[in-house]
């Protein structure tokens, strides 16, 4: 008896990518981009539209590492709060006269920590994320709130202003490079390497993935590690753009950060989702606010606006399942 | 065969006759015959896959028959769905009832049939009075009012109990009742059959238990196989001759014949202990050999195989592999020993259902298809075709969910990728439970070509047919401890299941 040929696949990677979400975000995104450009004669303008990417950029980087938590099943709505941490401990080193590598490192080890401390609690003690990170949202932003009460710190060095404020080449800013090149780190490490795939497995079934020798607890470590690492990041950033930091800073960006991810095609029960979609959410995300902003439609609105947007994109594909029954 | 014969004149309650029922692939029961008589217990009798659960089904109306009739009281009934069957007066209690921890013992009786007060709310007085009046019926001292989680097993067993009575049951099917309960518990289990039998109701009483079938049934009915094998007078019948029918004579499967040349030591088990599931778990395997793992669910075996395999931490114990004695904290751990485990419960332990077939094989062995972390798509479909040739698995694609195959192809993807670590020693855990005749074949062809290659193979199974079809040692389990340890001609059905049930003091 000769053995039956299984192929590989039915369906081309391509093929399969036309009829994928990112595609149908694709063309949301390219119809905003349109409208914009009708709606509002300062739309298509190089300056403007480089002011505009800062509406998403640090948002992107945390959505990044929150897209890969998400898939593997868990969340962290402390990435705000972490901010706010790290901020503040910039804040008090720049006081007593830190250098720009200094605040930096301290950005960074503190966003190191704070995830440190999720991955702890939810992998080690075995809670379940969003009660933890809930919990530790308030505490790391209360520790903030102790430190500064109604008082801001400011007086950051001048070299610090580059990581929000500078630009690399012509109107492309230092931030939007940042955000690229964590794109396709984010990218390549969740979709071409042997962790990625772990990430998808576990997100899938946790059990099944443990009963196949994966090491469950110690990829989800390393998320939360990420994803704190990510929001330190991100606090640079918007430190050294603001040039200031009060407690409220980064006030309810979690939300922002989440809707994003869900935006980007990953389910929310985990095992699915890419990167390249989260990309382009960033996008709509951004052009939608810049573009309503040129409108001069108020910041309440366009959190309305956000929201539809969000439970619109979520419900056509089941609206067109529906249809076609 | 006339069991209304040794029941003297008495005319059954409800009577199943010429009852089958087909589905894909498997004939679950051929024509069997069932009588229940008015204040008796009736033993249904029989191995796993004998087809007691699936009259149980259609008793209750989850199933339908293919063929053959339901007499009740007389006249031919059909239950086309539970609602039919509890409203003919027919309830069932399983060996894991459903009941909701965070509602009171009063809510858990009367979920779906509370009495109703004025504009059809629930009337709680009248419902907790009628949970307290059926409650102290059976005997129980439950306060209705309490919740269920703080309540023991064996009251949250009476409570399943007088949820069946509640709704004025004349037929009782009691399925495995004693499986979970303490010695003392079960006394007060008979305690209640002898209560309802004094009621007149008809008593259906499944258990793989021979001290209790003796103590407490009138009759009894056998099945092997889905076929009706014998029924009668339990006084009429000794354990050895219920036995007998059980396990029948011949194994009319067809296994692969094996040579049996072992080879060297592989793995050494010394005292395993854990403080609820297991005990003084000692053997030995060998290169090439087959090693059966048999007892009744719950004799802990799974337990015991997920803990060498690092799931759950034994409070003591040794494995030594090749010698050496190794410590496994993590499934990953055994898997880099060598050590891989095929569960039974497939669906959540065994694969990953919504990813592909590729992905699901290469799962463990990604260190060595991919370089310095990177994925090598190429490599994985070269190690999942390896693999799934060899194992004769029947899909479109190696890029199918694994959830869109049938159970006997899943099962081939679990073991597909456990063989692509290329392990030392693999442990079966009801390897073919659940699948078609085709894949079960494979699956037995396979394993003896495995052992033929030196690998070492430990099969837990509750088929005796399998278990002596295929291994060359036998260990039995009952209640966490190795009873028994048969080769060559001291494997015996009976030997089996006279351990198993813990009635060896005769043989």
């Amino acid at each position: 008896m000769t053995a039956r040929i299984i192929p590989d696949r039915l369906q081309s990677p391509l093929q399969r990518r036309l009829k994928s979400w990112e595609t149908l975000l694709l063309a949301v995104a390219v119809a905003i981009f349109i409208f914009n450009s009708f709606a509002s004669e300062y739309f298509l303008n190089a300056w403007n539209l480089s002011d505009a990417t800062f509406n998403f950029t640090e948002k992107a980087m945390i959505a990044f590492a929150m897209a890969l938590l998400i898939i593997a099943g868990e969340i962290d709505l402390s990435v705000a709060a972490i901010i706010a941490l790290a901020s503040t401990a910039m804040g008090a080193a720049a006081q007593i006269g830190a250098s720009p590598s200094v605040l930096v490192l301290i950005g960074l080890g503190t966003g190191l920590a704070c995830g440190a401390f999720n991955a702890v609690l939810v992998t080690v003690m075995g809670l379940p994320s969003i009660v933890v990170t809930i919990g530790t949202m308030s505490l790391f932003r209360g520790i903030s709130y102790i430190v500064l009460g109604d008082t801001a710190y400011g007086g950051y060095p001048a070299g610090f202003a580059f990581f929000g404020q500078g630009y690399v080449w012509w109107v492309i800013s230092f931030e939007f490079v940042l955000f690229a090149i964590l794109a396709v780190i984010f990218g390549v490490l969740l979709h071409l390497t042997s962790f990625g795939r772990t990430v998808y497995a576990i997100g899938n079934n946790p059990t099944g993935a443990l009963f196949s020798g994966i090491r469950v607890a110690r990829v989800k470590f390393i998320l939360f590690l990420l994803t704190g690492l990510m929001s330190g990041i991100a606090a640079i950033c918007l430190t050294s753009r603001l040039g200031s930091t009060r407690p409220s800073i980064a006030f309810g960006m979690e939300l922002e950060v989440v809707t994003m991810v869900v935006l980007g095609g990953v389910s929310i029960l985990g095992g699915s989702g890419s990167i390249p979609g989260v990309v382009i959410a960033a996008f709509v995300m951004g052009l939608v606010t810049f573009g309503l902003g040129l409108l001069n439609v108020p910041g309440i609105v366009m959190s309305i606006v956000i929201g539809a947007l969000l439970i619109g994109v979520i419900a056509l594909p089941r609206i067109w399942a529906m249809r076609r029954l | 065969m006339q069991p209304a014969a040794t029941a003297a004149a008495m005319t059954p309650m409800l009577s199943l006759d010429g009852i089958t029922k087909v589905f894909p692939g498997v004939r679950a029961l051929s024509e069997v015959s069932l009588q229940l008589y008015p204040g008796q217990v009736t033993a249904l009798v029989g191995e796993n896959g004998a087809g007691k659960s699936t009259v149980v089904k259609i008793l209750t109306g989850i199933y339908q028959p293919d063929g053959g009739t339901i007499t009740l009281d007389g006249a031919a009934v059909t239950f086309p769905n539970a609602k039919a069957a509890a409203d003919a007066g027919i309830t069932a209690i399983h060996q894991e009832t459903v009941l909701f921890d965070e509602l009171t013992v009063a809510e858990n009786i009367f979920l779906g049939h509370a009495p109703r007060g004025r504009f059809g709310l629930i009337d709680t007085a009248e419902m907790v009075r009628k949970a307290a009046a059926i409650l102290h019926g059976i005997e129980a001292a439950i306060d209705p009012d309490t919740r269920l989680r703080d309540l023991g097993i064996a009251s949250k067993h009476l409570v399943a109990i007088a949820r069946a009575l509640s709704i004025d049951a004349r037929i009782v099917i009691m399925d495995e009742p004693t499986a979970a309960l303490s010695h003392k518990e079960i006394t007060e289990l008979y305690a209640l059959v002898e209560k309802l039998k004094a009621q007149g109701k008809a008593i259906l009483f499944i258990s793989h238990k021979f001290d209790e079938i003796f103590r407490i049934a009138d009759h009894y009915t056998v099945f092997r196989d889905g076929q009706f094998v014998g029924a009668g007078a339990i006084t009429d019948v000794t354990p050895d001759a219920l036995v007998q029918m059980m396990v029948g004579r011949a194994v009319d499967q067809i296994f692969p014949k094996r040579g049996h040349k072992t080879g060297r030591e592989v793995l050494k088990v010394v005292g395993y202990d854990h403080p609820t599931e297991f005990e003084g778990i000692n053997f030995t395997l060998h290169q090439g050999e087959i090693l059966g793992f048999y007892g009744l669910v719950g004799a802990g075996r799974s337990e015991f195989m997920q803990s060498l395999f690092g799931i759950t931490r034994p409070a003591k114990g040794v494995t030594r592999i090749d010698g050496a004695v190794t410590v496994i904290r993590s499934p990953a751990d055994a898997v880099a020993n060598g050590i891989v485990y095929v569960p039974e419960d497939r669906g959540r332990q065994g694969a990953i259902m919504a990813l592909p077939i590729f992905q699901n094989i290469t799962i463990p062995s990604l260190h060595r298809t991919s370089r310095h972390g990177f994925l090598r798509l190429a490599r994985e479909f070269e190690l999942a075709r390896d693999y799934t040739t060899r194992l004769d698995l029947r899909a479109a694609s190696l890029d199918t969910p694994v959830g869109n195959l049938s159970g006997g192809n899943q099962q081939k993807v679990v073991i597909a990728k456990w063989l692509a670590t290329q392990p030392r020693v693999i442990i079966l855990d009801e390897p073919t439970k659940g699948i078609d005749i085709g894949s079960k074949a494979a699956v037995h062809a396979f394993m003896a070509e495995l052992a033929a290659q030196g690998l070492a193979i430990i099969m837990v199974s509750s088929e005796i047919p399998e278990v002596l079809g295929m291994s060359d040692r036998v260990i039995v389990m009952r209640e966490g401890r190795i009873v028994a340890e048969v080769a060559g001609d001291g494997m015996t059905p009976e030997t089996l299941v006279r351990h198993a049930a813990g009635i060896g003091a005769a043989a």
